[in-house]
């Protein structure tokens, strides 16, 4: 039995592929990095400051000059580089980074991403996700289906205040895989053992669902 | 300026005459970068009010976040506290005014400053509620928000290796925002663990020609690397 982070990381693995440039938000994107097969030539972007960092291996010593943007301590691989924070958000502007993984507080049908700020509770700042999730060729939203309470973040239109709008390319949670169109959000998996209707009823947004299509995971 | 033969020197001269009210940018991004030694000093010499520029508050008990804990602190423009309790517990209770940019705005602020001019264009935020009393002009078909240039009075850098003119190189996460702070204040204090003798750094290898620097103190590895959030992954 997996557990559903295991399960959105494992799903969320795939969609990395040979020879591309990814950033990992923080929280539970940041975990991805021990999903990704060694043998790829994908290069992690911290905003921070490195391109083609990787986790140190078991005894590796930590070096204090090198963290990730979530204070990790990191090591790099081959083809690695590092630079100033002017330098890492040209690259992030420019388009330069194929793919980023971020969490939201709240995702809905339209593309729309709230992950920064939560009125009264919670307001640490911003850091870099406006400008990632604005500028990012491809963004894929990792969360879980629902909140601590049970409420869904998959929804018709987000309520918080929104990191950026228009956004997302792909979500996925625990229960689905679900891509934004013009017409809603399209399930393209739902993971083993889960119900059509159980789905929709965890979920507050129009989910377009073509049962002969759908895949599992 | 300081003339190039004279901007060697301790501690309290580098930090000394920074008056009540200063604006002061800190480089480093969390630990790594950060000038430690040089926020010690600052905490020592007792100005007050002091306007802060730096990309996060370090965490507490360290960096910054013992000058925000000692009351020194007025106001703080940065992009993200989230290492640090202390200080989102002072933003919220009115102690400290806080001021957040997006990071790589932020960086692009201060870049302008350090490069001699007053701003520049940016589509980022527009209609989100960062975009709430920013000017935005029409250009060329697009929309773009006007973003003004951040300077400060003094910089304070932290460099892994300096010489005795100024020239700076900085190592791996530790560069962040200190290259660009570098350039973007009246007066910049840059501290490093090794001064050398002039033609001795590899010249395609300086991050920071010396023009840009005031003042350059030799600090030991064990005052500079503090930090308890740093974690495996």
């Amino acid at each position: 039995m997996i557990s559903d982070q295991q399960r959105i990381l494992t799903r969320a693995a795939r969609e990395v592929t040979d020879g591309q440039i990814v950033n990992l938000g923080i929280g539970l994107p940041t975990r991805l990095f021990h999903y990704l097969p060694d043998d790829m030539n994908v290069l992690v972007h911290s905003e921070n400051g490195v391109l083609g960092c990787r986790p140190r291996q078991e005894g590796e010593l930590p070096d204090s000059d090198m963290i990730d943007s979530g204070g990790a301590y990191i090591a790099t691989r081959a083809g690695a580089s590092v630079f100033d924070s002017a330098m890492s958000f040209a690259m992030i502007r420019r388009s330069r980074i194929d793919v980023t993984f971020m969490g939201a507080f709240e995702v809905d049908q339209e593309g729309n991403l709230a992950n920064w700020k939560i009125p009264g509770k919670f307001s640490p700042g911003i850091g870099g996700a406006m400008e990632l999730a604005q500028k990012v060729a491809r963004l894929v939203v990792l969360c879980s289906h629902n909140d601590k309470h049970g409420n869904p973040k998959i929804l018709t239109r987000c309520q918080l205040p929104l990191t950026a709008s228009r956004c997302v390319a792909r979500i996925i949670t625990e229960k689905a895989v679900m891509d934004v169109t013009p017409a809603g959000l399209e399930v393209v998996e739902v993971a083993e053992g889960l119900g059509i209707e159980a789905l929709r009823e965890a979920t507050n947004a129009t989910l377009l669902i073509d049962e002969s299509r759908l895949g599992r995971f | 300026m300081t003339l190039l033969n004279q901007k060697v020197c301790d501690l309290d001269a580098a930090m000394a005459n920074i008056s009540d009210g200063a604006t002061i940018m800190v480089g480093g991004f969390g630990s790594p970068g950060t000038p430690f030694a040089l926020l010690d000093a600052l905490l020592a010499s007792g100005q007050r009010n002091l306007t802060l520029i730096k990309n996060d508050a370090n965490e507490p008990g360290i960096g910054i976040g013992k000058l925000i804990e000692a009351g020194r602190v007025k106001r703080l423009i940065t992009s993200h506290l989230g290492l640090n309790r202390t200080a989102i517990e002072a933003m919220n209770s009115g102690e400290i005014e806080v001021t957040f940019h997006p990071q790589g705005l932020l960086a692009e602020k201060i870049r302008c400053a350090g490069v001699g001019h007053g701003g520049f264009l940016t589509d980022i935020g527009i209609s989100t509620e960062i975009a709430e009393g920013r000017h935005e002009i029409n250009l060329e078909g697009g929309t773009w928000a006007i973003e003004p240039a951040l300077q400060a009075d003094v910089a304070l850098v932290h460099a892994e290796r300096a010489d005795r003119y100024g020239n700076l190189i900085y190592r791996a996460t530790a560069s962040n925002f200190n290259p660009l702070m570098a350039m973007a204040a009246e007066r910049v204090i840059a501290q490093t663990y090794r001064i050398d003798t002039p033609g001795n750094l590899p010249i395609d290898t300086i991050h920071t020609p010396c023009a840009f620097i005031s003042h350059v103190v030799q600090v030991d590895h064990a005052s500079s690397q503090q930090g308890a959030c740093l974690h495996d992954l």
